[in-house]
């Protein structure tokens, strides 16, 4: 087991973030923690990392105590930071160096592996380029290079692609990818489902500080969603009142805004039978249920600042 | 496996919050891995010191030369117990020198440091504890203090303030410890604060007073008796004190001593505050 937590805790000025939480990661496996913000990951990802006490409960990392083995374990972890923490001023083989030095790595040792893991990120051109001219993705790229200079037992990936292009999450996507087929085991949080979905093989919903589900994404979607989703549009204001007419047939109807979400096995089915009642949405459109059903049904809608 | 099951089972740690450093927590252990980082801000920083000789020069011409010949002239040499004024503010301007560059190096580089560039954070990172992160932290303001106060022993010796090469020296090694003596307090201050914008008042209120009333410009005892002792009590006056003995070339033996233990009493405590505000900075 390589993290291992029972009833974790942590409270900050008086605010509990974290409200008593069980976690377990093995060797190997690609684990999230979904939420909106504010949910606890963050918290509970700096508690993993052996930088952040634990208030009450238990936490092993890599079989060891953060409290009394905190250098011990960082040694073994990689840590890639939501905001971005490389040294702008510093070119990119820099970074890369001066923090492998303070692994203990040699110098020597400490720009071989740095070259190693450029060419893995895909940076290699850039190499004498200061941090400072580097797109987002890059830096982004960057960080997870430098997570990886003391070849870690698990990577800890923050919010990994919050604030990237498309192009630049799926090259992320991509790396990370790879890193599990070697057998890093990853810690991720995110707020972004097809993120959970692609890289994550369990996962963690957490919201106000505690759990509140936990498996596949295909098990999460199978506990908590139907298997498909009918959307239908009436056009403003009506989708109120059309939302009784066609409530018998779903597991369960949401009123948005501007559509109705029928919740069902088979969504086809029912737009059929939207049409046989002759009501006739704007439009209409049948799609598999996904993670993001599963997180707004359990963390709700509401927005949370 | 995993459920949102809560649980009041207390760690070692008993309380929440961060505990109290042990002896081992206090001492570092991993400081030569963090020489590299130190060296690239020193590359990028040095240009900034080149004119380092033009203060001692400045001060010296102004206060050393011209006040010193008023004063020469209309007190006497016994004021000063024999010396010139020049010799008198020479070991002064040395020790607030040594002052001024700690302070200045202990807050708006460390608080950009927590706030601005983060890279204590990166540091805390990794097996790197806190100790060795304060500890190389220290050893770089050390490390600016000893350049600039080497330039400025320089000028003044160049002025034909200092007594011998020996009294220079170790002049030179109070400066030092006068300088980190500030330094860790103020680092332990710094990590406390959460703005820049207190620094005004630490100037204000701490370095400049420090600065008048060190005992660099006039013997202290000229002061109301309770200010005087105030001054007694900064560590600043012991090291002007100190300084001067070695640069004037008469040393008192026991008077050294208790100026000497005072200052590590200082450093040892701005230590111990340092690691403690370093530590709950970097858990937050």
């Amino acid at each position: 087991m390589m993290i291992s937590a029972r009833g974790l805790r942590k409270s900050y000025g008086g605010i509990e973030a974290v409200k008593g939480i069980d976690v377990e990661v093995s060797a190997g496996e690609a684990f999230g923690f979904l939420g909106p913000n504010g949910a606890g990951k963050s918290s509970t990802m700096r508690m993993i990392a052996a930088v952040s006490p634990v208030d009450a409960g238990s936490l092993e990392i890599l079989g060891m105590d953060p409290a009394t083995h905190g250098s011990e374990i960082r040694a073994r972890l990689g840590v890639c930071p939501q905001e971005d923490s490389l040294d702008n001023e510093l070119s990119v083989m820099e970074n890369l160096v001066v923090y492998g030095r303070y692994f203990g790595l040699s110098r020597a040792e400490a720009s071989s592996r740095a070259k190693e893991q450029l060419a893995f990120v895909q940076l290699t051109e850039r190499a004498k380029s200061r941090v400072e001219d580097l797109s987002g993705g890059m830096k982004r790229r960057l960080s997870v290079a430098r997570s990886l200079i003391n070849q870690p037992d698990v990577l800890l990936l923050d919010e990994p692609t919050t604030g990237l292009d498309p192009q630049a999450r799926h090259q992320l996507w991509d790396r990370l990818f790879r890193l599990k087929q070697q057998g890093v085991t990853l810690v991720l949080t995110t707020h972004y489902m097809d993120e959970a979905e692609q890289l994550c093989d369990r996962l963690v919903i957490m919201d106000n500080g505690v759990i509140v589900a936990a498996g596949s994404p295909l098990e999460l979607i199978a506990a908590h969603s139907t298997r498909e989703v009918t959307e239908l549009r009436f056009g403003v204001g009506d989708n109120e009142s059309m939302a009784e007419k066609v409530a018998d047939l779903a597991d369960r109807v949401e009123v948005l805004p501007d559509r109705l979400l029928l919740y069902t096995d088979d969504g086809e089915q029912a737009s059929q039978a939207v049409h046989d009642r002759e009501l006739h949405p704007v439009s209409s459109l049948v799609r598999r249920a996904t993670l993001e059903d599963v997180f707004l049904r359990l963390t709700g809608r509401t927005l949370v600042d | 496996m995993i459920s949102g099951v809560k649980s009041m089972r207390r760690t070692t740690q008993g309380v929440p919050g961060v505990r109290r450093p042990s002896l081992a927590d206090l001492v570092p252990r991993m400081m030569p891995r963090l020489v590299d980082y130190w060296v690239t801000v020193y590359r990028r920083t040095w240009r900034g010191s080149v004119t380092t000789f033009l203060m001692p020069f400045l001060y010296l011409t102004a206060m050393g030369v011209g006040l010193g010949s008023f004063v020469d002239d209309n007190a006497g040499p016994r004021a000063l117990d024999g010396l010139t004024y020049l010799a008198f503010i020479a070991p002064g301007l040395l020790a607030t020198t040594a002052m001024q560059t700690a302070i200045g190096e202990s807050t708006y580089p460390v608080m950009g440091a927590f706030k601005w560039h983060r890279v204590y954070f990166s540091m805390a990172a990794t097996p790197l504890r806190v100790a060795d992160i304060v500890g190389a932290q220290l050893a770089f303001v050390a490390f600016r203090i000893l350049l600039t106060c080497t330039v400025f022993l320089g000028v003044l010796a160049a002025y034909g303030a200092v007594g011998s090469v020996g009294g220079g020296i170790a002049a030179l090694l109070v400066v030092v410890l006068l300088g980190v003596a500030h330094a860790a307090p103020m680092i332990a201050i710094t990590a406390r604060m959460k703005s820049e914008a207190g620094f005004a008042l630490v100037f204000r209120l701490g370095l400049i007073p420090m600065f008048l009333f060190s005992g660099a410009f006039f013997p202290i005892t000229q002061l109301p008796d309770v200010i005087a002792w105030l001054a007694r009590l900064t560590p600043i006056w012991h090291g002007v004190e100190l300084s001067r003995m070695f640069t004037v070339g008469s040393v008192d033996g026991w008077a050294a001593l208790g100026h000497l233990t005072y200052l590590v009493v200082v450093l040892v405590a701005g230590w111990y505050f340092a690691v403690t505000g370093f530590t709950r900075r970097l858990a937050q």
